[in-house]
């Protein structure tokens, strides 16, 4: 059905595609996992409550996540270009991805510290933990079933925006989907191109769900 | 008889409520002082102000003479020295029993894992819990929880232990498993400052009573003279609601 250079095409795109999430992934949390434990920590019942610094992250957070991905990635074009040289293609489309998962990341991470409970925090506290070793052994420890799903949610969410980084020149599947698909109707490679999406997209999911269990000791 | 901790004009507000006013105390090494009062008289909030827990609005809670709350730079270290048990035992789910005993002994006091480990064993056994170790905490019953959390609390070596309703979340047929550690506790000659609802227990443990109502303390005496005899109408009132007649 499709010649040599479009299955290779598209097998470059899967590439792309799982190169663009699963680096802008990781790039997130390197931002987004410290972001997340700020807000946690300066927040009204944190450990070091701070008016301040919560105010500006909360602040600088709800902004770039009210910013449309789709405007964040023209938006950044010269930033993008001053990182990684030039404002197309897979490697460029990370720097976007990042910026726009790193507050929603923190979101989560600070989502998942909220879960823990209050009680176990304070018998670390009467144990005469400080601060960062209540971050480190207990907070992040405890809230690792929800760390850990958040991660995945996150990871689905960026292979759905790195397929929206197609319009633009991204690179991967939506690259592929959006220059065949829409503007050659050539629907058949569009079809291929979206059930590959499916596909990753259920692999994430069903390997978090998989592996979740394994780390949760609160039930079975 | 040696002073191991000092309160001194202790008080303690949420906002305009006033929870704790003006509380003075001396307890001596080696004493075991059992808190009663009805419910909402501060007998909690004194256990927590005396660790840091919570925040106090005015005086000092001295710890072999160094102060401990309100906290200084230094107080980290201190505040080892004051075990806690709580009500609903706080153990750490994601842990397993041996892992929770010894988290804070390695990661707080920076002791070596293998004593630590040791250490850890010898004490669970000691509270009928060596099978337990390598469980979770919700593979525990109640009872076992909170002999497992005392634990977590011994093995800091603690100069004061402090216990906050360790019985109260419990099923009638568990308490006595974890009154008897305490029990044991008290015969080594562990300072404790137990608030409890078990008169009986109360009685057979303590060495001092302290009666508190509306943030003060009303009285301080001997189990003896206080069940007994109690020099207070309100401690007469609070004792009857304990008993029973047909």
């Amino acid at each position: 059905m499709f010649d040599q250079k479009v299955i290779e095409m598209i097998l470059i795109g899967i590439k792309d595609t799982l190169y663009m999430t699963l680096v802008s992934t990781f790039f997130g949390y390197v931002l987004g996992l410290p972001y997340g434990i700020i807000l946690k920590v300066t927040g009204k019942d944190g450990l070091r409550p701070n008016r301040i610094i919560y105010g500006i992250g909360d602040f600088i957070c709800n902004i770039i996540r009210s910013v449309p991905f789709l405007i964040l990635l023209i938006l950044l074009i010269p930033f993008t270009r001053a990182i990684v040289g030039q404002s197309y293609g897979s490697t460029a489309t990370i720097v976007p991805l990042v910026i726009c998962a790193a507050p929603y990341i923190a979101r989560v991470v600070e989502a998942s510290l909220n879960e823990v409970d209050a009680g176990v925090i304070e018998a670390a506290k009467s144990m005469g933990a400080n601060n960062f070793q209540i971050i480190f052994k207990v907070l992040l420890v405890e809230a690792r079933v929800s760390l850990f799903s958040g991660m995945i949610i996150t990871t689905g969410l960026l292979l759905g925006y790195s397929a929206m980084s197609g319009t633009v020149g991204g690179g991967g599947l939506g690259d592929i989907a959006v220059r065949y698909g829409y503007y050659r109707w050539q629907t058949d490679i569009m079809i291929v191109t979206v059930v590959l999406l499916i596909v990753i997209f259920q692999i994430i999911q069903n390997l978090g769900t998989w592996i979740l269990p394994h780390i949760d000791h609160r039930k079975r | 008889m040696e002073e191991i901790l000092k309160i001194e004009h202790l008080s303690k507000r949420f906002d305009d409520l006033s929870i704790l006013e003006d509380i003075n105390l001396s307890v001596n090494k080696g004493e075991v002082t059992v808190i009663l009062g009805p419910s909402g008289c501060g007998k909690s909030t004194l256990l927590r102000c005396i660790n840091g827990l919570e925040e106090i609005q005015e005086g000092n809670v001295f710890l072999d003479g160094k102060t401990v709350n309100p906290p200084l730079k230094n107080t980290g270290k201190d505040r080892t020295k004051i075990g806690m048990v709580f009500q609903s035992y706080e153990l750490f789910p994601h842990k397993t029993i041996l892992e929770n005993v010894i988290l804070a002994p390695i990661v707080v006091q920076k002791r070596k894992k293998e004593e630590v480990v040791k250490e850890a064993k010898q004490l669970l056994e000691r509270v009928g819990l060596s099978s337990k170790k390598a469980q979770y905490p919700r593979q525990l019953s109640g009872g076992q929880k909170q002999r497992a959390a005392i634990v977590r609390a011994l093995i800091m070596n603690p100069e004061v232990l402090l216990f906050d309703e360790v019985t109260a979340a419990l099923d009638p047929e568990m308490v006595r498993e974890v009154l008897d550690v305490m029990l044991d506790l008290a015969k080594q000659n562990r300072t404790m400052l137990i608030v409890t609802h078990e008169m009986a227990f109360a009685r057979a443990v303590a060495d001092r009573i302290l009666f508190l109502d509306g943030g003060q303390i009303v009285e301080d005496t001997t189990p003896e003279q206080f069940f007994d005899a109690p020099k207070t109408e309100r401690a007469a009132k609070f004792l009857q609601t304990f008993s029973f007649e047909s």
